[in-house]
């Protein structure tokens, strides 16, 4: 059974359709690509699956269980967390502590020892404990992008969707980021889904390729199949 | 100059802002969670005071203190989740008009109430003066600068070291991402205007003593407020704080040393010093100027 199941999920803004009947399926422990041209849809998928944006048609499940039926703030509960195409950190507190608010998701109440230290494990595990006590304001870009991974992480989510990842990292971070993907779904047991621009990081790091364009789903395979889909190469290069 | 009262001057202006202080505290509360300005604070803050009127009547005053600070928590937690709650996406304007309606409700509420009439509200701070070295202190003025520094120190504290603090500055900074991490926004939003009616309770309770009671006390304190609030910078309570003691003594320390600054004038007086520093330092003296890509 797949972890995380879209089926015919359609949302609208006014008389755009941002998604369109867009139906994929993400097996337990699969690194899944979102490919497609600016405005294709990718981010509103990530939203309506995070329950930001409610669908206006179709169905989406997660580990069986009905995702319309979950407020936002369960989601993570479930065990899905996210990071944001340009980084929603919360400005003018500690890395430490925008990682803690990740923390806390699964201790509750109490447990705050043991919230700071997976806080902090989590951070030395993507190498930024040295930062801990530094504001997440003026920060370098990169760096931001790894602490809200180590918040997302910290949450010790099934699902973990990160929206391009590699946006506006240098050539070296890139090549960086594609060995940590792999190592996060070794060393975590998730599924990973994550929407990218970046061709080469999606095309050698996902197991499955999801490409969407104009809110439609044109196609689906391994990266090699979806390289060659007539389709995609004409809504990339619009010939 | 007479240094003794030099210092009673300022300890006096310290007892004045520390009450602004507090509504300029939660002025900046509100901000930070809700990002509107209220209006109805000091009216809020009015009300809450007359509760606790009520009270002392029927039991001592801590206790009726500590009743008046639970009632404004929830009071004010409830004015965010049943008044603001559906105007929350809607403009500042609207929200604006909304918090002007509540002052007027509440005002109007409490003229039909407990009418109009002027009150005594008992001091808990009693006694001879404090002396030190040889200058003479009032008890009421030292007691509200001691429970506001003591006030903010644990809201300080709360947000600085508690889950729930941490929880609610995040969803301050970023409901989404918060709210993705498993906080509860809309409560967070009201808890935050619960603490901020605590502390207008606090400001209100302070301030009676010193004026009477009456439905139209917090307004002046209001505007003090506002304008300490704005110097701070609107969004940094610790510039509140400071904005706060700073009004209250400056304008003590005017009306002493300036001869044709009568009590009539304070208020201008104040404002024309406000709007001159904001002449140098538009965002106040501890706001950001915020650069936004274009």
């Amino acid at each position: 059974m797949a972890l995380l199941e879209l089926d015919s999920v359609t949302r609208r803004f006014g008389g755009v359709v941002a998604l369109d009947s867009v139906s994929l399926a993400i097996g337990e422990g699969e690194i899944a690509g979102l490919i497609g041209p600016n405005g294709a849809g990718k981010t509103t998928a990530f939203n309506v699956v995070t329950r930001l944006y409610a669908p206006d048609g179709g169905r989406l499940s997660f580990a069986g269980r009905d995702l319309l039926r979950v407020k936002p703030h369960r989601i993570v509960g479930l065990g899905i967390a996210r990071t944001f195409q340009n980084v929603e950190l919360f400005r003018r507190m500690t890395v430490l502590d925008n990682v803690l608010v990740g923390a806390h998701s699964r201790t509750g109440f109490g447990g705050e020892k043991e919230a700071r230290a997976e806080a902090l494990e989590t951070l030395s595990y993507l190498d930024l404990a040295h930062l801990a006590r530094r504001p997440a304001t003026g920060l370098p870009f990169g760096t931001l992008k790894r602490v809200e991974l180590a918040r997302a992480l910290v949450s010790r989510p099934r699902l973990l969707l990160l929206d391009e990842p590699a946006g506006g990292l240098n050539h070296e971070e890139v090549e960086e980021l594609k060995g940590l993907i792999r190592r996060i779904r070794q060393d975590f047991s998730v599924t990973v889904f994550l929407v990218e621009h970046h061709m080469a990081l999606v095309m050698s790091v996902s197991d499955r390729v999801h490409v969407l364009n104009f809110g439609r789903k044109i196609a689906e395979g391994t990266p090699a199949e979806v390289r060659e889909n007539p389709a995609v190469v004409e809504a990339y290069l619009g010939a | 100059m007479d240094g003794q009262l030099f210092a009673q001057q300022v300890v006096s202006g310290l007892a004045n802002g520390a009450v602004y202080a507090s509504l300029a505290l939660a002025l900046v509360l509100i901000y930070r969670t809700t990002h509107v300005v209220n209006f109805a604070q000091g009216e809020m803050a009015m009300f809450t005071t007359f509760v606790a009127w009520s009270l002392n009547n029927r039991m001592s005053y801590w206790p009726a203190f500590v009743l008046t600070l639970a009632f404004a928590f929830v009071f004010g937690a409830a004015i965010e989740r049943v008044v603001i709650r559906p105007v929350e996406q809607a403009s500042h304007l609207t929200v604006i008009m909304v918090t002007i309606a509540l002052f007027v409700t509440v005002n109007g509420f409490v003229l039909w109430v407990w009418t109009p009439d002027l009150r005594d509200f008992p001091t808990p701070f009693t006694g001879e003066p404090v002396v030190v070295a040889g200058v003479f202190f009032a008890r009421h003025e030292i007691g509200i600068i001691a429970l506001t520094v003591a006030t903010v120190v644990v809201l300080w504290a709360f947000f600085r070291f508690t889950k729930l603090g941490l929880a609610m500055r995040a969803a301050a900074i970023r409901p989404e991402a918060a709210r993705l991490l498993g906080v509860r926004v809309g409560w967070m939003l009201a808890l935050g205007w619960g603490f901020a009616a605590v502390l207008g309770a606090i400001a209100g309770m302070m301030t009676a003593p010193l004026r009477l009671l009456d439905p139209n006390m917090m307004q002046p304190v209001l505007i003090y407020a506002f304008a300490a609030a704005v110097l701070g910078g609107i969004a940094s309570p610790a510039g509140a704080v400071i904005g706060g003691f700073t009004i209250g003594v400056g304008i003590n320390l005017l009306a002493t040393y300036v001869d044709f600054v009568t009590p009539e004038l304070e208020l201008p007086v104040a404002f024309a010093v406000l709007i001159g520093i904001l002449l140098f330092r538009p965002a106040g003296i501890f706001g950001r100027v915020a650069a936004r890509r274009v």
